[in-house]
């Protein structure tokens, strides 16, 4: 067992500090969360300035390790995050990348590198959330072209995505997870419509996306027809694996800024506060080290991240909303005031334990998949 | 960064589980818990025979000359299989008190303001000048029948002195003992719920049953990590986090252990009881609170306190088990 950094680790780490030393200074101003075409600039440019400076593939082809040091140290130093890239870099990218054919890389794989489009996810619908094997949107096929109708929900960024990662139906008579294709459409393909939705947040992240017999190329699509299912779950574990490994650094942040903040209103005087304060302390140093665990597994297997990613996604996203239910107990009747740091996050860290597959979706798989208890209804 | 077991060191647990799934298996379990407390001096040896004790202790002082991981995962064996006895005291003597390192003699600790393994010990540490072996120590009605317990007359004051800071060794061995435990309720839930049928299927099946079992593993694995990370480590702050979480998976996890056994798991027969006890048997256990809530004195004066001093907020002076968070992010 060894937490120290490999030479290439503790060489990729020094480098990248030197950089984003210089590079951060650089940034504009962060956008406001409702300046959504400020957003998606925004986001790329920071992609594109990863991408110049040789990290922007970190996310695919870097060791987990050094992925690990780079979620580490971007995040200590306050750099954006990943945000409209997400889906770019943390899914579609990653499913193109094993799945996809040589053409289909060369066409989408360099421009998410690079900064420069915008994917989204177009998984869930309205009848198919955590049953996603539901899912009834229908694609027929009509020469070289799929025609595509039905709708989807809750698509994160659909209002400013060039692309969507979509799951369709191709075979309504065969079992369900043999009957269903991944297609690449592009958004700007007649027939779509999206309309945001508002969260309980106020902006508007996400949207429903509806599909009017829209006509997307065959060769968009990746993998074979009819296996659409487990080309997405090949790089499923990854939304749930180290995606979120980054914010546990972020949160011990917020943590240390929290006690400054309870010793500056006067609330540290209260025992149960600092309890709660210590035990969040604990629990995501450990959640830190769990996540060094996991990836130097997934090191050892040949870089796949496992099962694991729903033990750590489990107990990460329940962490999270304590942090900021305390931060709502340290800042009292400020808690109530959207201007105020951490009441917006309070509220975004509602969605931790329902986005990317629920808690208790999360804890069938531990139970099932890992602890091998029987599946039941 | 390679976090994982290397070779050897899983083969040093195979081996530890190896020799104790032989010399104390479900069925000594079963048998210790129904006689009165005794220590199996025999087992004792054996166990300084395989190297228990001398673990730490270098090659040039006959010990195995291994590291703080290597005994963490030992302990967790033990604690796995709720091994008796004075293992950490004894483990900690090893080089100092003739005999330990061998499992010749059998070495006890006071911890505040209470002993266990008095009667059985050859060789009481700590307790300052307050003479425990003779004088006034109490025999306390134990609740765990495999940790017999004596309280001492004149339990050491808010102000103790150095001497009654712990270990951070020992905490870090009793947070692995307690990441065994957890494991073992771990284990038992869920073969229990794979196997115990109900309407006409396992228990397992059962939502209510499988996320009780999926919750005990993100304690366990949880734990684990903090654990085997403080090994590594042996950072004040990573030992009082690690103490934290497996004492709340060993408690926690013995507890939903329970539960999944429904009527089974309120009998003495069932071992289940036994690692709940054993869990709340830890040194100090109750005063985790505490533990908690005095960390912050040292991670959040502005002027970082990483000592012993700066964060008395209870009994016992800050020691390392206090400080749970620092003020620095460095993982
Ligand atoms: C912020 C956010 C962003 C999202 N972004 C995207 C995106 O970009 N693209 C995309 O495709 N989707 C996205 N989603 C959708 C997300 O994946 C789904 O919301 C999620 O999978 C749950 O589905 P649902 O909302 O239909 O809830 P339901 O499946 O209806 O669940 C409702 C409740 O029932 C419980 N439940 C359901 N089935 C079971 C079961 N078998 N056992 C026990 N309990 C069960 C759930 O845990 C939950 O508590 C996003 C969601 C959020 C909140």
């Amino acid at each position: 067992m060894d937490l120290a950094d490999s030479a290439e680790e503790a060489g990729f780490r020094a480098r990248l500090r030197e950089w984003l030393g210089k590079a951060l200074p650089t940034l504009p101003p962060r956008p406001s969360p409702a300046d959504w075409p400020g957003r998606r600039a925004y986001d790329l440019g920071w992609q594109r300035m990863l991408y110049d400076a040789g990290y922007g593939h970190v996310h695919w082809d870097a060791p987990p390790g050094v992925r690990l040091v780079f979620l580490e140290e971007t995040e200590k130093a306050g750099a954006p995050y990943v945000g409209a890239n997400f889906v770019g870099l943390l899914h579609a990218g990653p499913t193109v990348a094993a799945e996809g054919t040589q053409a289909q890389r060369a066409r989408w794989l360099p421009p998410i590198l690079r900064g420069e489009e915008v994917w989204c996810q177009g998984f869930s619908e309205p009848g198919a959330g955590s049953d996603l094997a539901a899912l009834r949107t229908r694609a027929w096929r009509d020469g070289d072209h799929y025609v595509v109708t039905g709708s989807k929900i809750w698509t994160s960024h659909a209002e400013v995505a060039d692309w969507c990662e979509l799951l369709v139906r191709t075979d309504p008579e065969a079992p369900r997870h043999h009957g269903i294709t991944w297609l690449a459409l592009p958004m700007d393909t007649p027939g779509i419509t999206v309309r945001p939705l508002r969260t309980l947040a106020g902006s508007t992240e996400f949207a429903e996306v509806f599909l009017d017999e829209v006509r997307v190329p065959a060769d968009h699509r990746v993998g074979e027809e009819n296996d659409g299912w487990r080309v997405t779950m090949v790089t499923l574990s990854f939304e749930r694996g180290t995606a979120f490994a980054g914010e546990v650094v972020a949160c011990r942040r917020v943590l240390g800024e929290l006690a400054q903040e309870a010793r500056h209103n006067g609330r540290w005087d209260d025992p149960a506060l600092r309890r709660r304060l210590g035990r969040l302390n604990a629990e995501f140093r450990a959640l830190w080290r769990l996540a060094q665990w996991n990836v130097s597994a997934a090191e050892a297997s040949g870089g796949v991240p496992g099962l694991a990613g729903s033990v750590f996604k489990l107990r990460y996203a329940q962490a999270r909303q304590d942090l900021y239910d305390t931060a709502a107990d340290v800042l009292g009747d400020a808690a109530l005031d959207l201007d105020r740091p951490w009441v917006l996050d309070r509220l975004t860290s509602l969605s931790y334990t329902i986005a990317a597959g629920t808690s208790q979706i999360q804890r069938n798989i531990v139970g099932e998949r890992i602890l091998g208890l029987p599946k039941g209804r | 960064m390679r976090f994982q077991l290397s070779g050897d060191q899983r083969a040093l647990r195979d081996g530890v589980r190896e020799v104790l799934a032989r010399r104390f298996g479900p069925r000594e379990l079963r048998a210790a818990a129904d006689r009165p407390p005794a220590l199996d001096r025999a087992l004792w040896r054996a166990l300084g025979d395989a190297g228990f004790f001398a673990l730490r202790l270098p090659e040039s002082e006959g010990g195995v000359g291994l590291g703080l991981p290597e005994a963490v995962l030992a302990f967790e064996e033990a604690g796995r299989v709720l091994l008796p006895g004075p293992l950490i005291a004894t483990h900690l003597a090893a080089g100092r008190v003739p005999g330990a390192a061998t499992g010749e003699a059998v070495v006890t600790a006071v911890d505040g303001g209470r002993v266990e393994w008095l009667t059985e010990a050859d060789v009481v540490e700590g307790g300052g000048g307050r003479g425990v072996a003779g004088s006034g120590a109490v025999a306390l009605r134990s609740v765990d029948p495999l940790t017999p317990l004596h309280r001492l007359p004149a339990a050491p004051a808010v102000s103790a002195g150095p001497e009654a800071v712990p270990d951070p060794v020992a905490v870090l061995l009793t947070a692995a003992e307690q990441l065994g435990g957890a494991t073992r309720a771990c284990e038992l839930a869920v073969q229990h719920a794979r196997t115990r049928e109900q309407f006409g299927q396992p228990i397992g099946g059962f939502q209510a049953v499988k996320h009780l079992c999926a919750e005990l593993l993100v304690r366990v694995e949880v734990a684990r990590a903090a654990v085997y990370g403080a090994a590594v480590t042996a950072d004040p702050a990573d030992i009082a986090t690690a103490r934290l979480l497996a004492d709340e998976a060993a408690v926690r996890g013995a507890r939903d252990c329970l539960q999944v056994y429904g009527g089974m798991g309120f009998t003495w027969e069932a071992e289940v009881h036994l690692v709940l006890k054993r869990a709340w048997c830890a040194p100090d256990v109750p005063g985790a609170a505490r533990r908690v809530r005095s960390c912050w004195r040292a991670s959040c004066c502005p002027e970082r306190v990483a000592g012993a001093s700066a964060c008395t907020d209870g009994r016992r002076p800050g020691g390392v088990s206090m400080i749970v968070a620092s003020t620095d992010h460095t993982a």
